[in-house]
């Protein structure tokens, strides 16, 4: 047998005390097309940046041809014939195409023939890149990475801003480099284009390779099933919990607008409801959850809390009414260098009255919160030391401990480990039960089933399709979530 | 298994850790040791009036450090305190026939109405401390230096109780009167960062703004106290200046606005705010005023003491930044 075009071996990487991957296995043969696959955080572009030299790995070794590579730096990895396209366009705003490529010293007639080749011939190449649309930026990163004449071309999730006459190109592309006995190492969510166009994939979860298979064999079941791993097993096991008609609206918006983002959307949450949301990228949902959270108001219409409407001038105002917000990213919402209790107890203090001393059950309503989350505090003195799960519930610990009617939770469980997840769904599902409201997006469309009782679709600022959570299935959210037409 | 949990690492890492957790045990160890080397080419200062004389100097640095620390833990700095100082003491010198206690309230009201404004501009307007500051500084030296040809003409000199409190001793002559003071301030601030919302939000700001804001703590009220406060602690320090040389000029201050935030720096307190304490800032302050004294004593050219004045602060920050990384 041949040597492989690029082998790793048992490649770990950690971020301090957050382990990024623990022990990845990739084989990628000459002439193939490779599927990279794995839920959010699983650690694709952890992989990605390793093997593009960006970042070294803790242990493991990467070889190719047969030879252990070593690349610190991202000419190391062009050297040793791995040329990447990043989900984002590794490409300076504020200078011109040309200013770009001299920038990384390649061969501009290599790159214009590319790029006519791929439709875009009379590019100019004098224009700056910011005012360039993303998928222009996309196919010039991708023409310079070909220019390169990789070994290797690895593409990360280039499909996903593209428009479909694009994407043919790209694919056209993928096989030309098969047929010269290259390889693809291509990432993606789209599991169809995986089905039509990939020769072997290697699926991650949890920082681990978990399986490798040939799509054209497995399908699309036995893709998932190990990306999915444990959630896909509790599918079958959730259950919906009912909601009373009678019980009080505590979080209403109506025909809610704001800066072409958020375009007339109004729905109700009644309390002890989980009502999840779902939306692909960029579908006005983080504008609304500012909205929501006090962060900014709205141009047009209203968000109504237990009644009356919220006229928020900062998060604060939103926060006396019970509305409390678990932000997208922990970076947001922790303070790093402080403990876990000064963590929590932060909100406590938010009012000028209780600014001169301490609150008297402080202890009491820490210590609860940590007790009722476990949160590891054997890291206590900085809370940058905790893994990601434990910061996550430091966050909704700072809720617990300051008390709330409605939970706004965005995207909660990105990037965490199955078990916390599990640990998450429980806690929002008590929360609910004690008579709270729960408003969740989440960009893993498996998790509606699991943890909410209805849910919205949004598609461009609007909701486009409501229903039970508990028969949602990936299908039916994800047409939705593209904006085509209900098909229940 | 991360590298930290290696053994080996480990038993390397123990007396490291040791002092990084207890960072100011340092600090302690090099007061004593400049302390030491102060007396060995001085003998007559390890005594009750060498001591002294360091302290008296150390005090109103320590209280224009107080006001760093505080906007520092925010992740802001004050340009203006040792122009506000300059300004409260000329005004309280001004003042002062009309008798001790309406001269210091004169001062205190300078340091109340600059610092209410920077906090109005950072907190409401958010105009970059550093630069919200700097132009207070500016602007007040402009208008002191016009009004000391107009409204502030008459006296130039403090009375008698601010000479006392400025410069003055008692227990037989050992125990400066600004020291106490300075022990006042101290156990203020050290309470309101320590045991009061306050100080928690104050190092919430500093450590993260945005989490800070998410979390409902409205941002410009706090800037808005805390520069307030910077001012008053800027206008008394300023008060024990002019009390310790007796006389008001418009350059009383300028040579404590460095040391200020040096003091806070050395004592641990990050330029990026959400680290620190006073306690570090007042140990800083002993021993910038210690150096001070050794480079007087050793006798060498003005220009060789700014020399070993900077590289000793540069070694300072730089060991204390090494230990504490370390954990």
């Amino acid at each position: 047998m041949t040597d492989a075009l690029l082998e790793t071996k048992a490649v770990a990487k950690s971020y301090g005390s957050v382990v990024a991957l623990r022990s990845v296995d990739l084989t990628v043969q000459p002439g193939e097309i490779h599927a990279l696959l794995g839920a959010n955080g699983a650690g694709k572009s952890t992989l990605v940046k390793i093997l593009s030299g960006v970042i070294a790995p803790d242990s493991g070794t990467i070889s190719v041809n047969g030879r252990s590579v070593t690349m610190r730096r991202p000419p190391e990895a062009l050297k040793a014939g791995l040329a990447t396209v990043y989900q984002d366009p590794a490409l300076v705003p504020d200078l011109t195409i040309a200013q770009n490529l001299t920038l990384t010293a390649i061969d501009e007639d290599a790159v214009r023939s590319r790029l006519t080749a791929m439709g875009l011939g009379r590019l100019d190449f004098d224009a700056q890149i910011r005012d360039l649309p993303l998928e222009v930026l996309r196919l010039l990163d991708l023409a310079r990475a070909l220019a390169h004449d990789p070994q290797l071309l690895l593409l990360d999730e280039i499909t996903a801003a593209l428009p479909s006459d694009q994407a043919e190109h790209v694919f056209g592309i993928m096989q030309e480099w098969k047929e010269k006995g290259r390889s693809v190492l291509f990432i993606t969510h789209r599991l169809a284009e995986v089905l039509s166009l990939c020769d072997q994939a290697t699926i991650l979860r949890d920082g681990r390779t978990v399986a490798q298979v040939e799509p054209r064999q497995s399908g699309e079941r036995g893709l998932v099933t190990p990306m999915l791993g444990e959630v896909a097993a509790e599918l079958e096991a959730a259950t919906s919990r009912v909601i009373s008609q009678e019980a009080p609206i505590n979080l209403a918006t109506a025909d809610l607008y704001s800066g072409g983002k958020v375009n007339g959307i109004s729905f109700e949450l009644r309390a002890g409801e989980i009502l999840g949301i779902a939306a692909l990228e960029g579908q006005g949902q983080d504008r609304l959850f500012e909205l929501l959270s006090g962060d900014r108001r709205p141009d047009r219409g209203e968000v109504i809390v237990n009644g009356s409407p919220l006229r928020a001038r900062s998060p604060y105002d939103a926060i006396r009414r019970g509305v409390v917000l678990v932000p997208s990213d922990r970076v947001l919402a922790l303070l790093p260098k402080r403990s876990v209790r000064e963590n929590l107890a932060i909100p406590l203090y938010n009012r000028v009255q209780r600014w001169l001393g301490l609150v008297g059950d402080e202890d009491t309503r820490t210590n609860k919160a940590i007790e009722r989350l476990s949160i590891d505090t054997r890291a206590h003195r900085q809370v940058r030391r905790l893994s990601g799960g434990n910061q996550q519930k430091v966050v909704i610990g700072r809720w617990l401990a300051n008390g709330f009617r409605t939970l706004l939770c965005f995207d909660p469980t990105r990037g965490i480990d199955i078990h916390t997840k599990r640990q998450i769904y429980d806690l929002l599902k008590e929360v609910a039960d004690t008579g709270a409201s729960v408003l969740v997006y989440t960009s893993e469309l498996p998790e509606i089933p699991l943890l909410c009782d209805r849910v919205l679709v949004i598609y461009n600022g609007r909701i486009v399709h409501e229903q039970d959570a508990a028969n949602a299935t990936e299908e039916v959210l994800l047409s939705a979530a593209h904006g085509l037409e209900e098909s229940a | 298994m991360t590298v930290a949990d290696l053994p080996g690492v480990r038993r390397q890492a123990a007396s490291m850790r040791l002092l990084a957790d207890h960072p100011l045990w340092i600090l302690g160890g090099v007061l004593v040791v400049l302390i030491a080397i102060t007396g060995a080419i001085r003998p007559s200062y390890l005594s009750f009036s060498g001591l002294r004389n360091t302290v008296l100097l150390a005090a109103p640095l320590g209280i224009m450090a107080a006001a760093q620390t505080l906007l520092m833990l925010t992740g802001g700095i004050d340009l203006s305190v040792a122009m506000v100082a300059t300004g409260a003491a000329y005004v309280a010198g001004n003042r002062s026939p009309s008798g001790a206690l309406i001269a210091i309230a004169s001062g205190l009201l300078v340091g109340l109405i600059a610092g209410a404004t920077n906090g109005i501009g950072v907190g409401i307007f958010q105009v970059n401390p550093l630069i919200m500051t700097l132009a207070m500084a500016a602007i007040l030296l402009g208008l002191f230096t016009s009004w000391a040809q107009t409204i502030f003409t008459g006296s130039t000199t403090v009375a008698p109780l601010i000479k006392t409190l400025g410069g003055g001793s008692f227990f037989g002559n050992r125990v400066p009167y600004n020291a106490l003071i300075w022990v006042g301030v101290a156990l203020v601030v050290m309470w309101l960062l320590k045991r009061t919302g306050l100080g928690r939000i104050t190092y919430a700001i500093g450590d993260n703004p945005i989490a800070a804001r998410l979390s409902g703590v409205r941002v410009w009220q706090v800037h808005l106290v805390l520069y307030t406060l910077a001012g008053l602690l800027a206008a008394l320090a300023g008060i024990l200046i002019a009390g310790r040389t007796g006389a008001v000029d418009l350059q009383l201050a300028s040579t404590f606005l460095l040391p200020s935030v040096a003091a806070a720096v050395i004592g641990g307190t990050s330029i990026f705010g959400g680290v620190g304490s006073y306690s570090g800032t007042i140990l800083g302050a002993l021993i910038l005023s210690v150096l001070n004294s050794m480079l007087t004593f050793l006798n060498v050219g003005q220009a060789i003491q700014q020399v070993v004045y900077g590289l000793i602060v540069l070694l300072l920050a730089w060991l204390y930044a090494k230990v504490t990384t370390e954990r």
